[in-house]
């Protein structure tokens, strides 16, 4: 056992990891958010309550059908990705020309009756869920202990937003996107159909919501307020980062997750609001956000 | 089969809005294929709507515009691009979150039979320097202009909107563009033109369509073009 700054190595690891943890469910939000705002102008309020429902949707997939962790991890986020892009149809698509303000009430209106509903028949205890066989135990490093499925949900986290970031500004479905989101009429009159590149942008972004929800479960259990407890810290990040910047999005959620960590070892009264602290001194500073276009 | 003295395009009095404002009153004119037609009048006699209400692009639409036959009213404007035809926007469309080599490759093909990048590249040298450039709206406005129109050619469509690609420019440039629309009309494109500089019109195109108030109000061929310059100036008010 060793000290850093006579704070044991343990300790100090230990919330390195967690604010890891932490920062890569940020990241995952962030990025949905960011990508959804980007191409619907639509601030996803929605976006815990998409979390926790594909959360819920694990579970009652493993207590109902015995279908378990791995093929969850792709089934909820197809489930809840098509929830999305059903209320992109029926109730999202009439808002785009209206203020921010009217997608976010729409989305807020949302997210309480999700909540509400998952409240309505689970209760608010959370509920187990169980760490898949393949992934219990951990490693021991030396300086710490590493449970193994932690490892994995931080590195599947940056594996699918690299991935994200690279489909976005490498490829040539990415130039459609982002030329969609500057000018979204020429690119129709080249003969894409921008209408459903829109729907598939939203159950995408959703989907990445889901995917964290279903990460999220074993980690912190499965209740139906654990989107509403996470996404009022993501969209501190969104702020922080700059709304509408992938690359943002991303780095930003890292790297608040970790600084909400060490805050934990180094000043512990402090780390709950440290994140707000800093979007206070961005928005201040740099209105359009740390990664922001200048709007 | 397309009969071969149908026109290519037959508008047939096409309103559209924007909006409450009602922008064309009755537009009535043909294109046949291979031909370069060109749209005459001063500003907001309704040149550039007619042409986005060809491309579907505008508030809402009355009347007919027939592309090979098939009619374009009601349908979305994606439809009308895969019907085969392309659109260069007046303000160019460059976008900057492209770089250059994207905005080039933006629109998909929609025909076979588009030019090769080698092609587009002999008429626009330049865009071929340029193809490493991080934006496209970091180019000048003569090369945004090429890359605007090199990238339509790419599709396969065989008719051309341009809305007013000399805008802006200086003369070189606008001498560039004018061999590139006769090497296009020697391949076999046909180009729907909006103009407002007649001396550049009357070097590329073959018929001239003036409007007014939203209405075509006179037509003239190329060889007529010096019997009516007179004319010609009172319309356009120059």
């Amino acid at each position: 056992m060793f000290e850093i700054f006579g704070i044991p190595s343990q300790a100090l690891f230990g919330q390195l990891l967690i604010g890891l943890i932490n920062g890569s469910f940020y990241a995952l939000l962030s990025l949905g958010l960011a990508v959804i705002f980007g191409m619907l102008n639509i601030i996803n309020f929605a976006h815990g309550a998409q979390y926790m429902l594909a959360a819920f949707a694990a579970y009652i997939l493993l207590t109902t059908l015995d279908i378990g962790y791995w093929p969850a991890l792709i089934i909820a986020p197809l489930i809840v990705g098509a929830f999305g892009m059903v209320l992109e149809r029926t109730m999202l698509q009439w808002l785009y020309k209206l203020d921010h303000l009217y997608g976010l009430l729409l989305t807020f209106g949302l997210a309480l009756i999700i909540e509400g509903t998952a409240r309505n028949f689970y209760g608010s205890a959370g509920l187990p869920y169980r760490v898949p066989d393949s992934l219990q135990g951990g490693q021991n490093l030396g300086f710490m202990f590493l449970p193994n499925y932690r490892a994995w949900v931080i590195v599947a986290s940056m594996i699918v937003c690299f991935g994200t970031w690279f489909m976005i500004e490498r490829t040539r479905l990415g130039a459609y996107l982002r030329a969609a989101t500057e000018n979204p009429t020429l690119v129709r009159a080249f003969g894409i159909n921008v209408p459903r590149m829109i729907t598939l942008t939203y159950g995408f972004g959703v989907a990445l919501a889901a995917l964290a929800g279903v990460m999220a479960a074993p980690i912190y259990n499965v209740s139906p307020q654990m989107g509403s407890e996470l996404i009022i810290v993501v969209f501190a990040v969104v702020v922080i980062g700059g709304m509408g910047s992938i690359l943002g999005a991303i780095i930003t959620g890292f790297g608040l997750g970790v600084i909400e960590g060490l805050t934990k070892v180094f000043f512990p009264e402090a780390s709950s609001t440290v994140i707000f602290v800093i979007m206070a001194i961005v928005l201040l500073v740099r209105p359009s956000g740390l990664f922001g276009r200048r709007i | 089969m397309l009969d071969r003295t149908d026109p290519l395009l037959a508008i047939r009095d096409l309103q559209a809005w924007y909006g409450e404002s009602h922008i064309l009153h009755g537009v009535t004119f043909d294109v046949r294929e291979g031909e370069v037609v060109t749209l005459l009048g001063r500003n907001g006699a309704g040149k550039t709507t007619t042409l986005k209400s060809v491309m579907g692009i505008v508030g809402q639409r009355k009347g007919s515009v027939k592309f090979e036959g098939k009619e374009l009213v009601g349908l979305a404007s994606d439809k009308i691009a895969r019907a085969g035809i392309a659109f260069c926007p007046e303000e160019r469309g460059i976008f900057a979150s492209l770089d250059v080599r994207e905005n080039l490759m933006l629109p998909p093909e929609i025909r076979p039979g588009g030019l090769s990048l080698d092609r587009i590249f002999e008429l626009f040298p330049n865009l071929k320097e340029r193809l490493g450039s991080s934006q496209g709206t970091k180019l000048s406005g003569g090369e945004q202009q090429m890359l605007a129109i090199g990238r339509i050619l790419r599709t396969g469509a065989r008719l051309l909107l341009l809305d007013e690609p000399t805008e802006g420019l200086a003369p070189v440039i606008i001498q560039q563009i004018g061999r590139t629309i006769r090497s296009l009309k020697q391949q076999g494109f046909t180009i729907l033109l909006v103009e407002q500089n007649f001396r550049f019109a009357s070097t590329v195109a073959d018929r001239y369509y003036v409007m007014e108030h939203g209405r075509i109000i006179d037509q003239f061929s190329n060889s007529e073009l010096e019997a009516n310059v007179d004319k010609l100036h009172d319309y356009l008010g120059v």
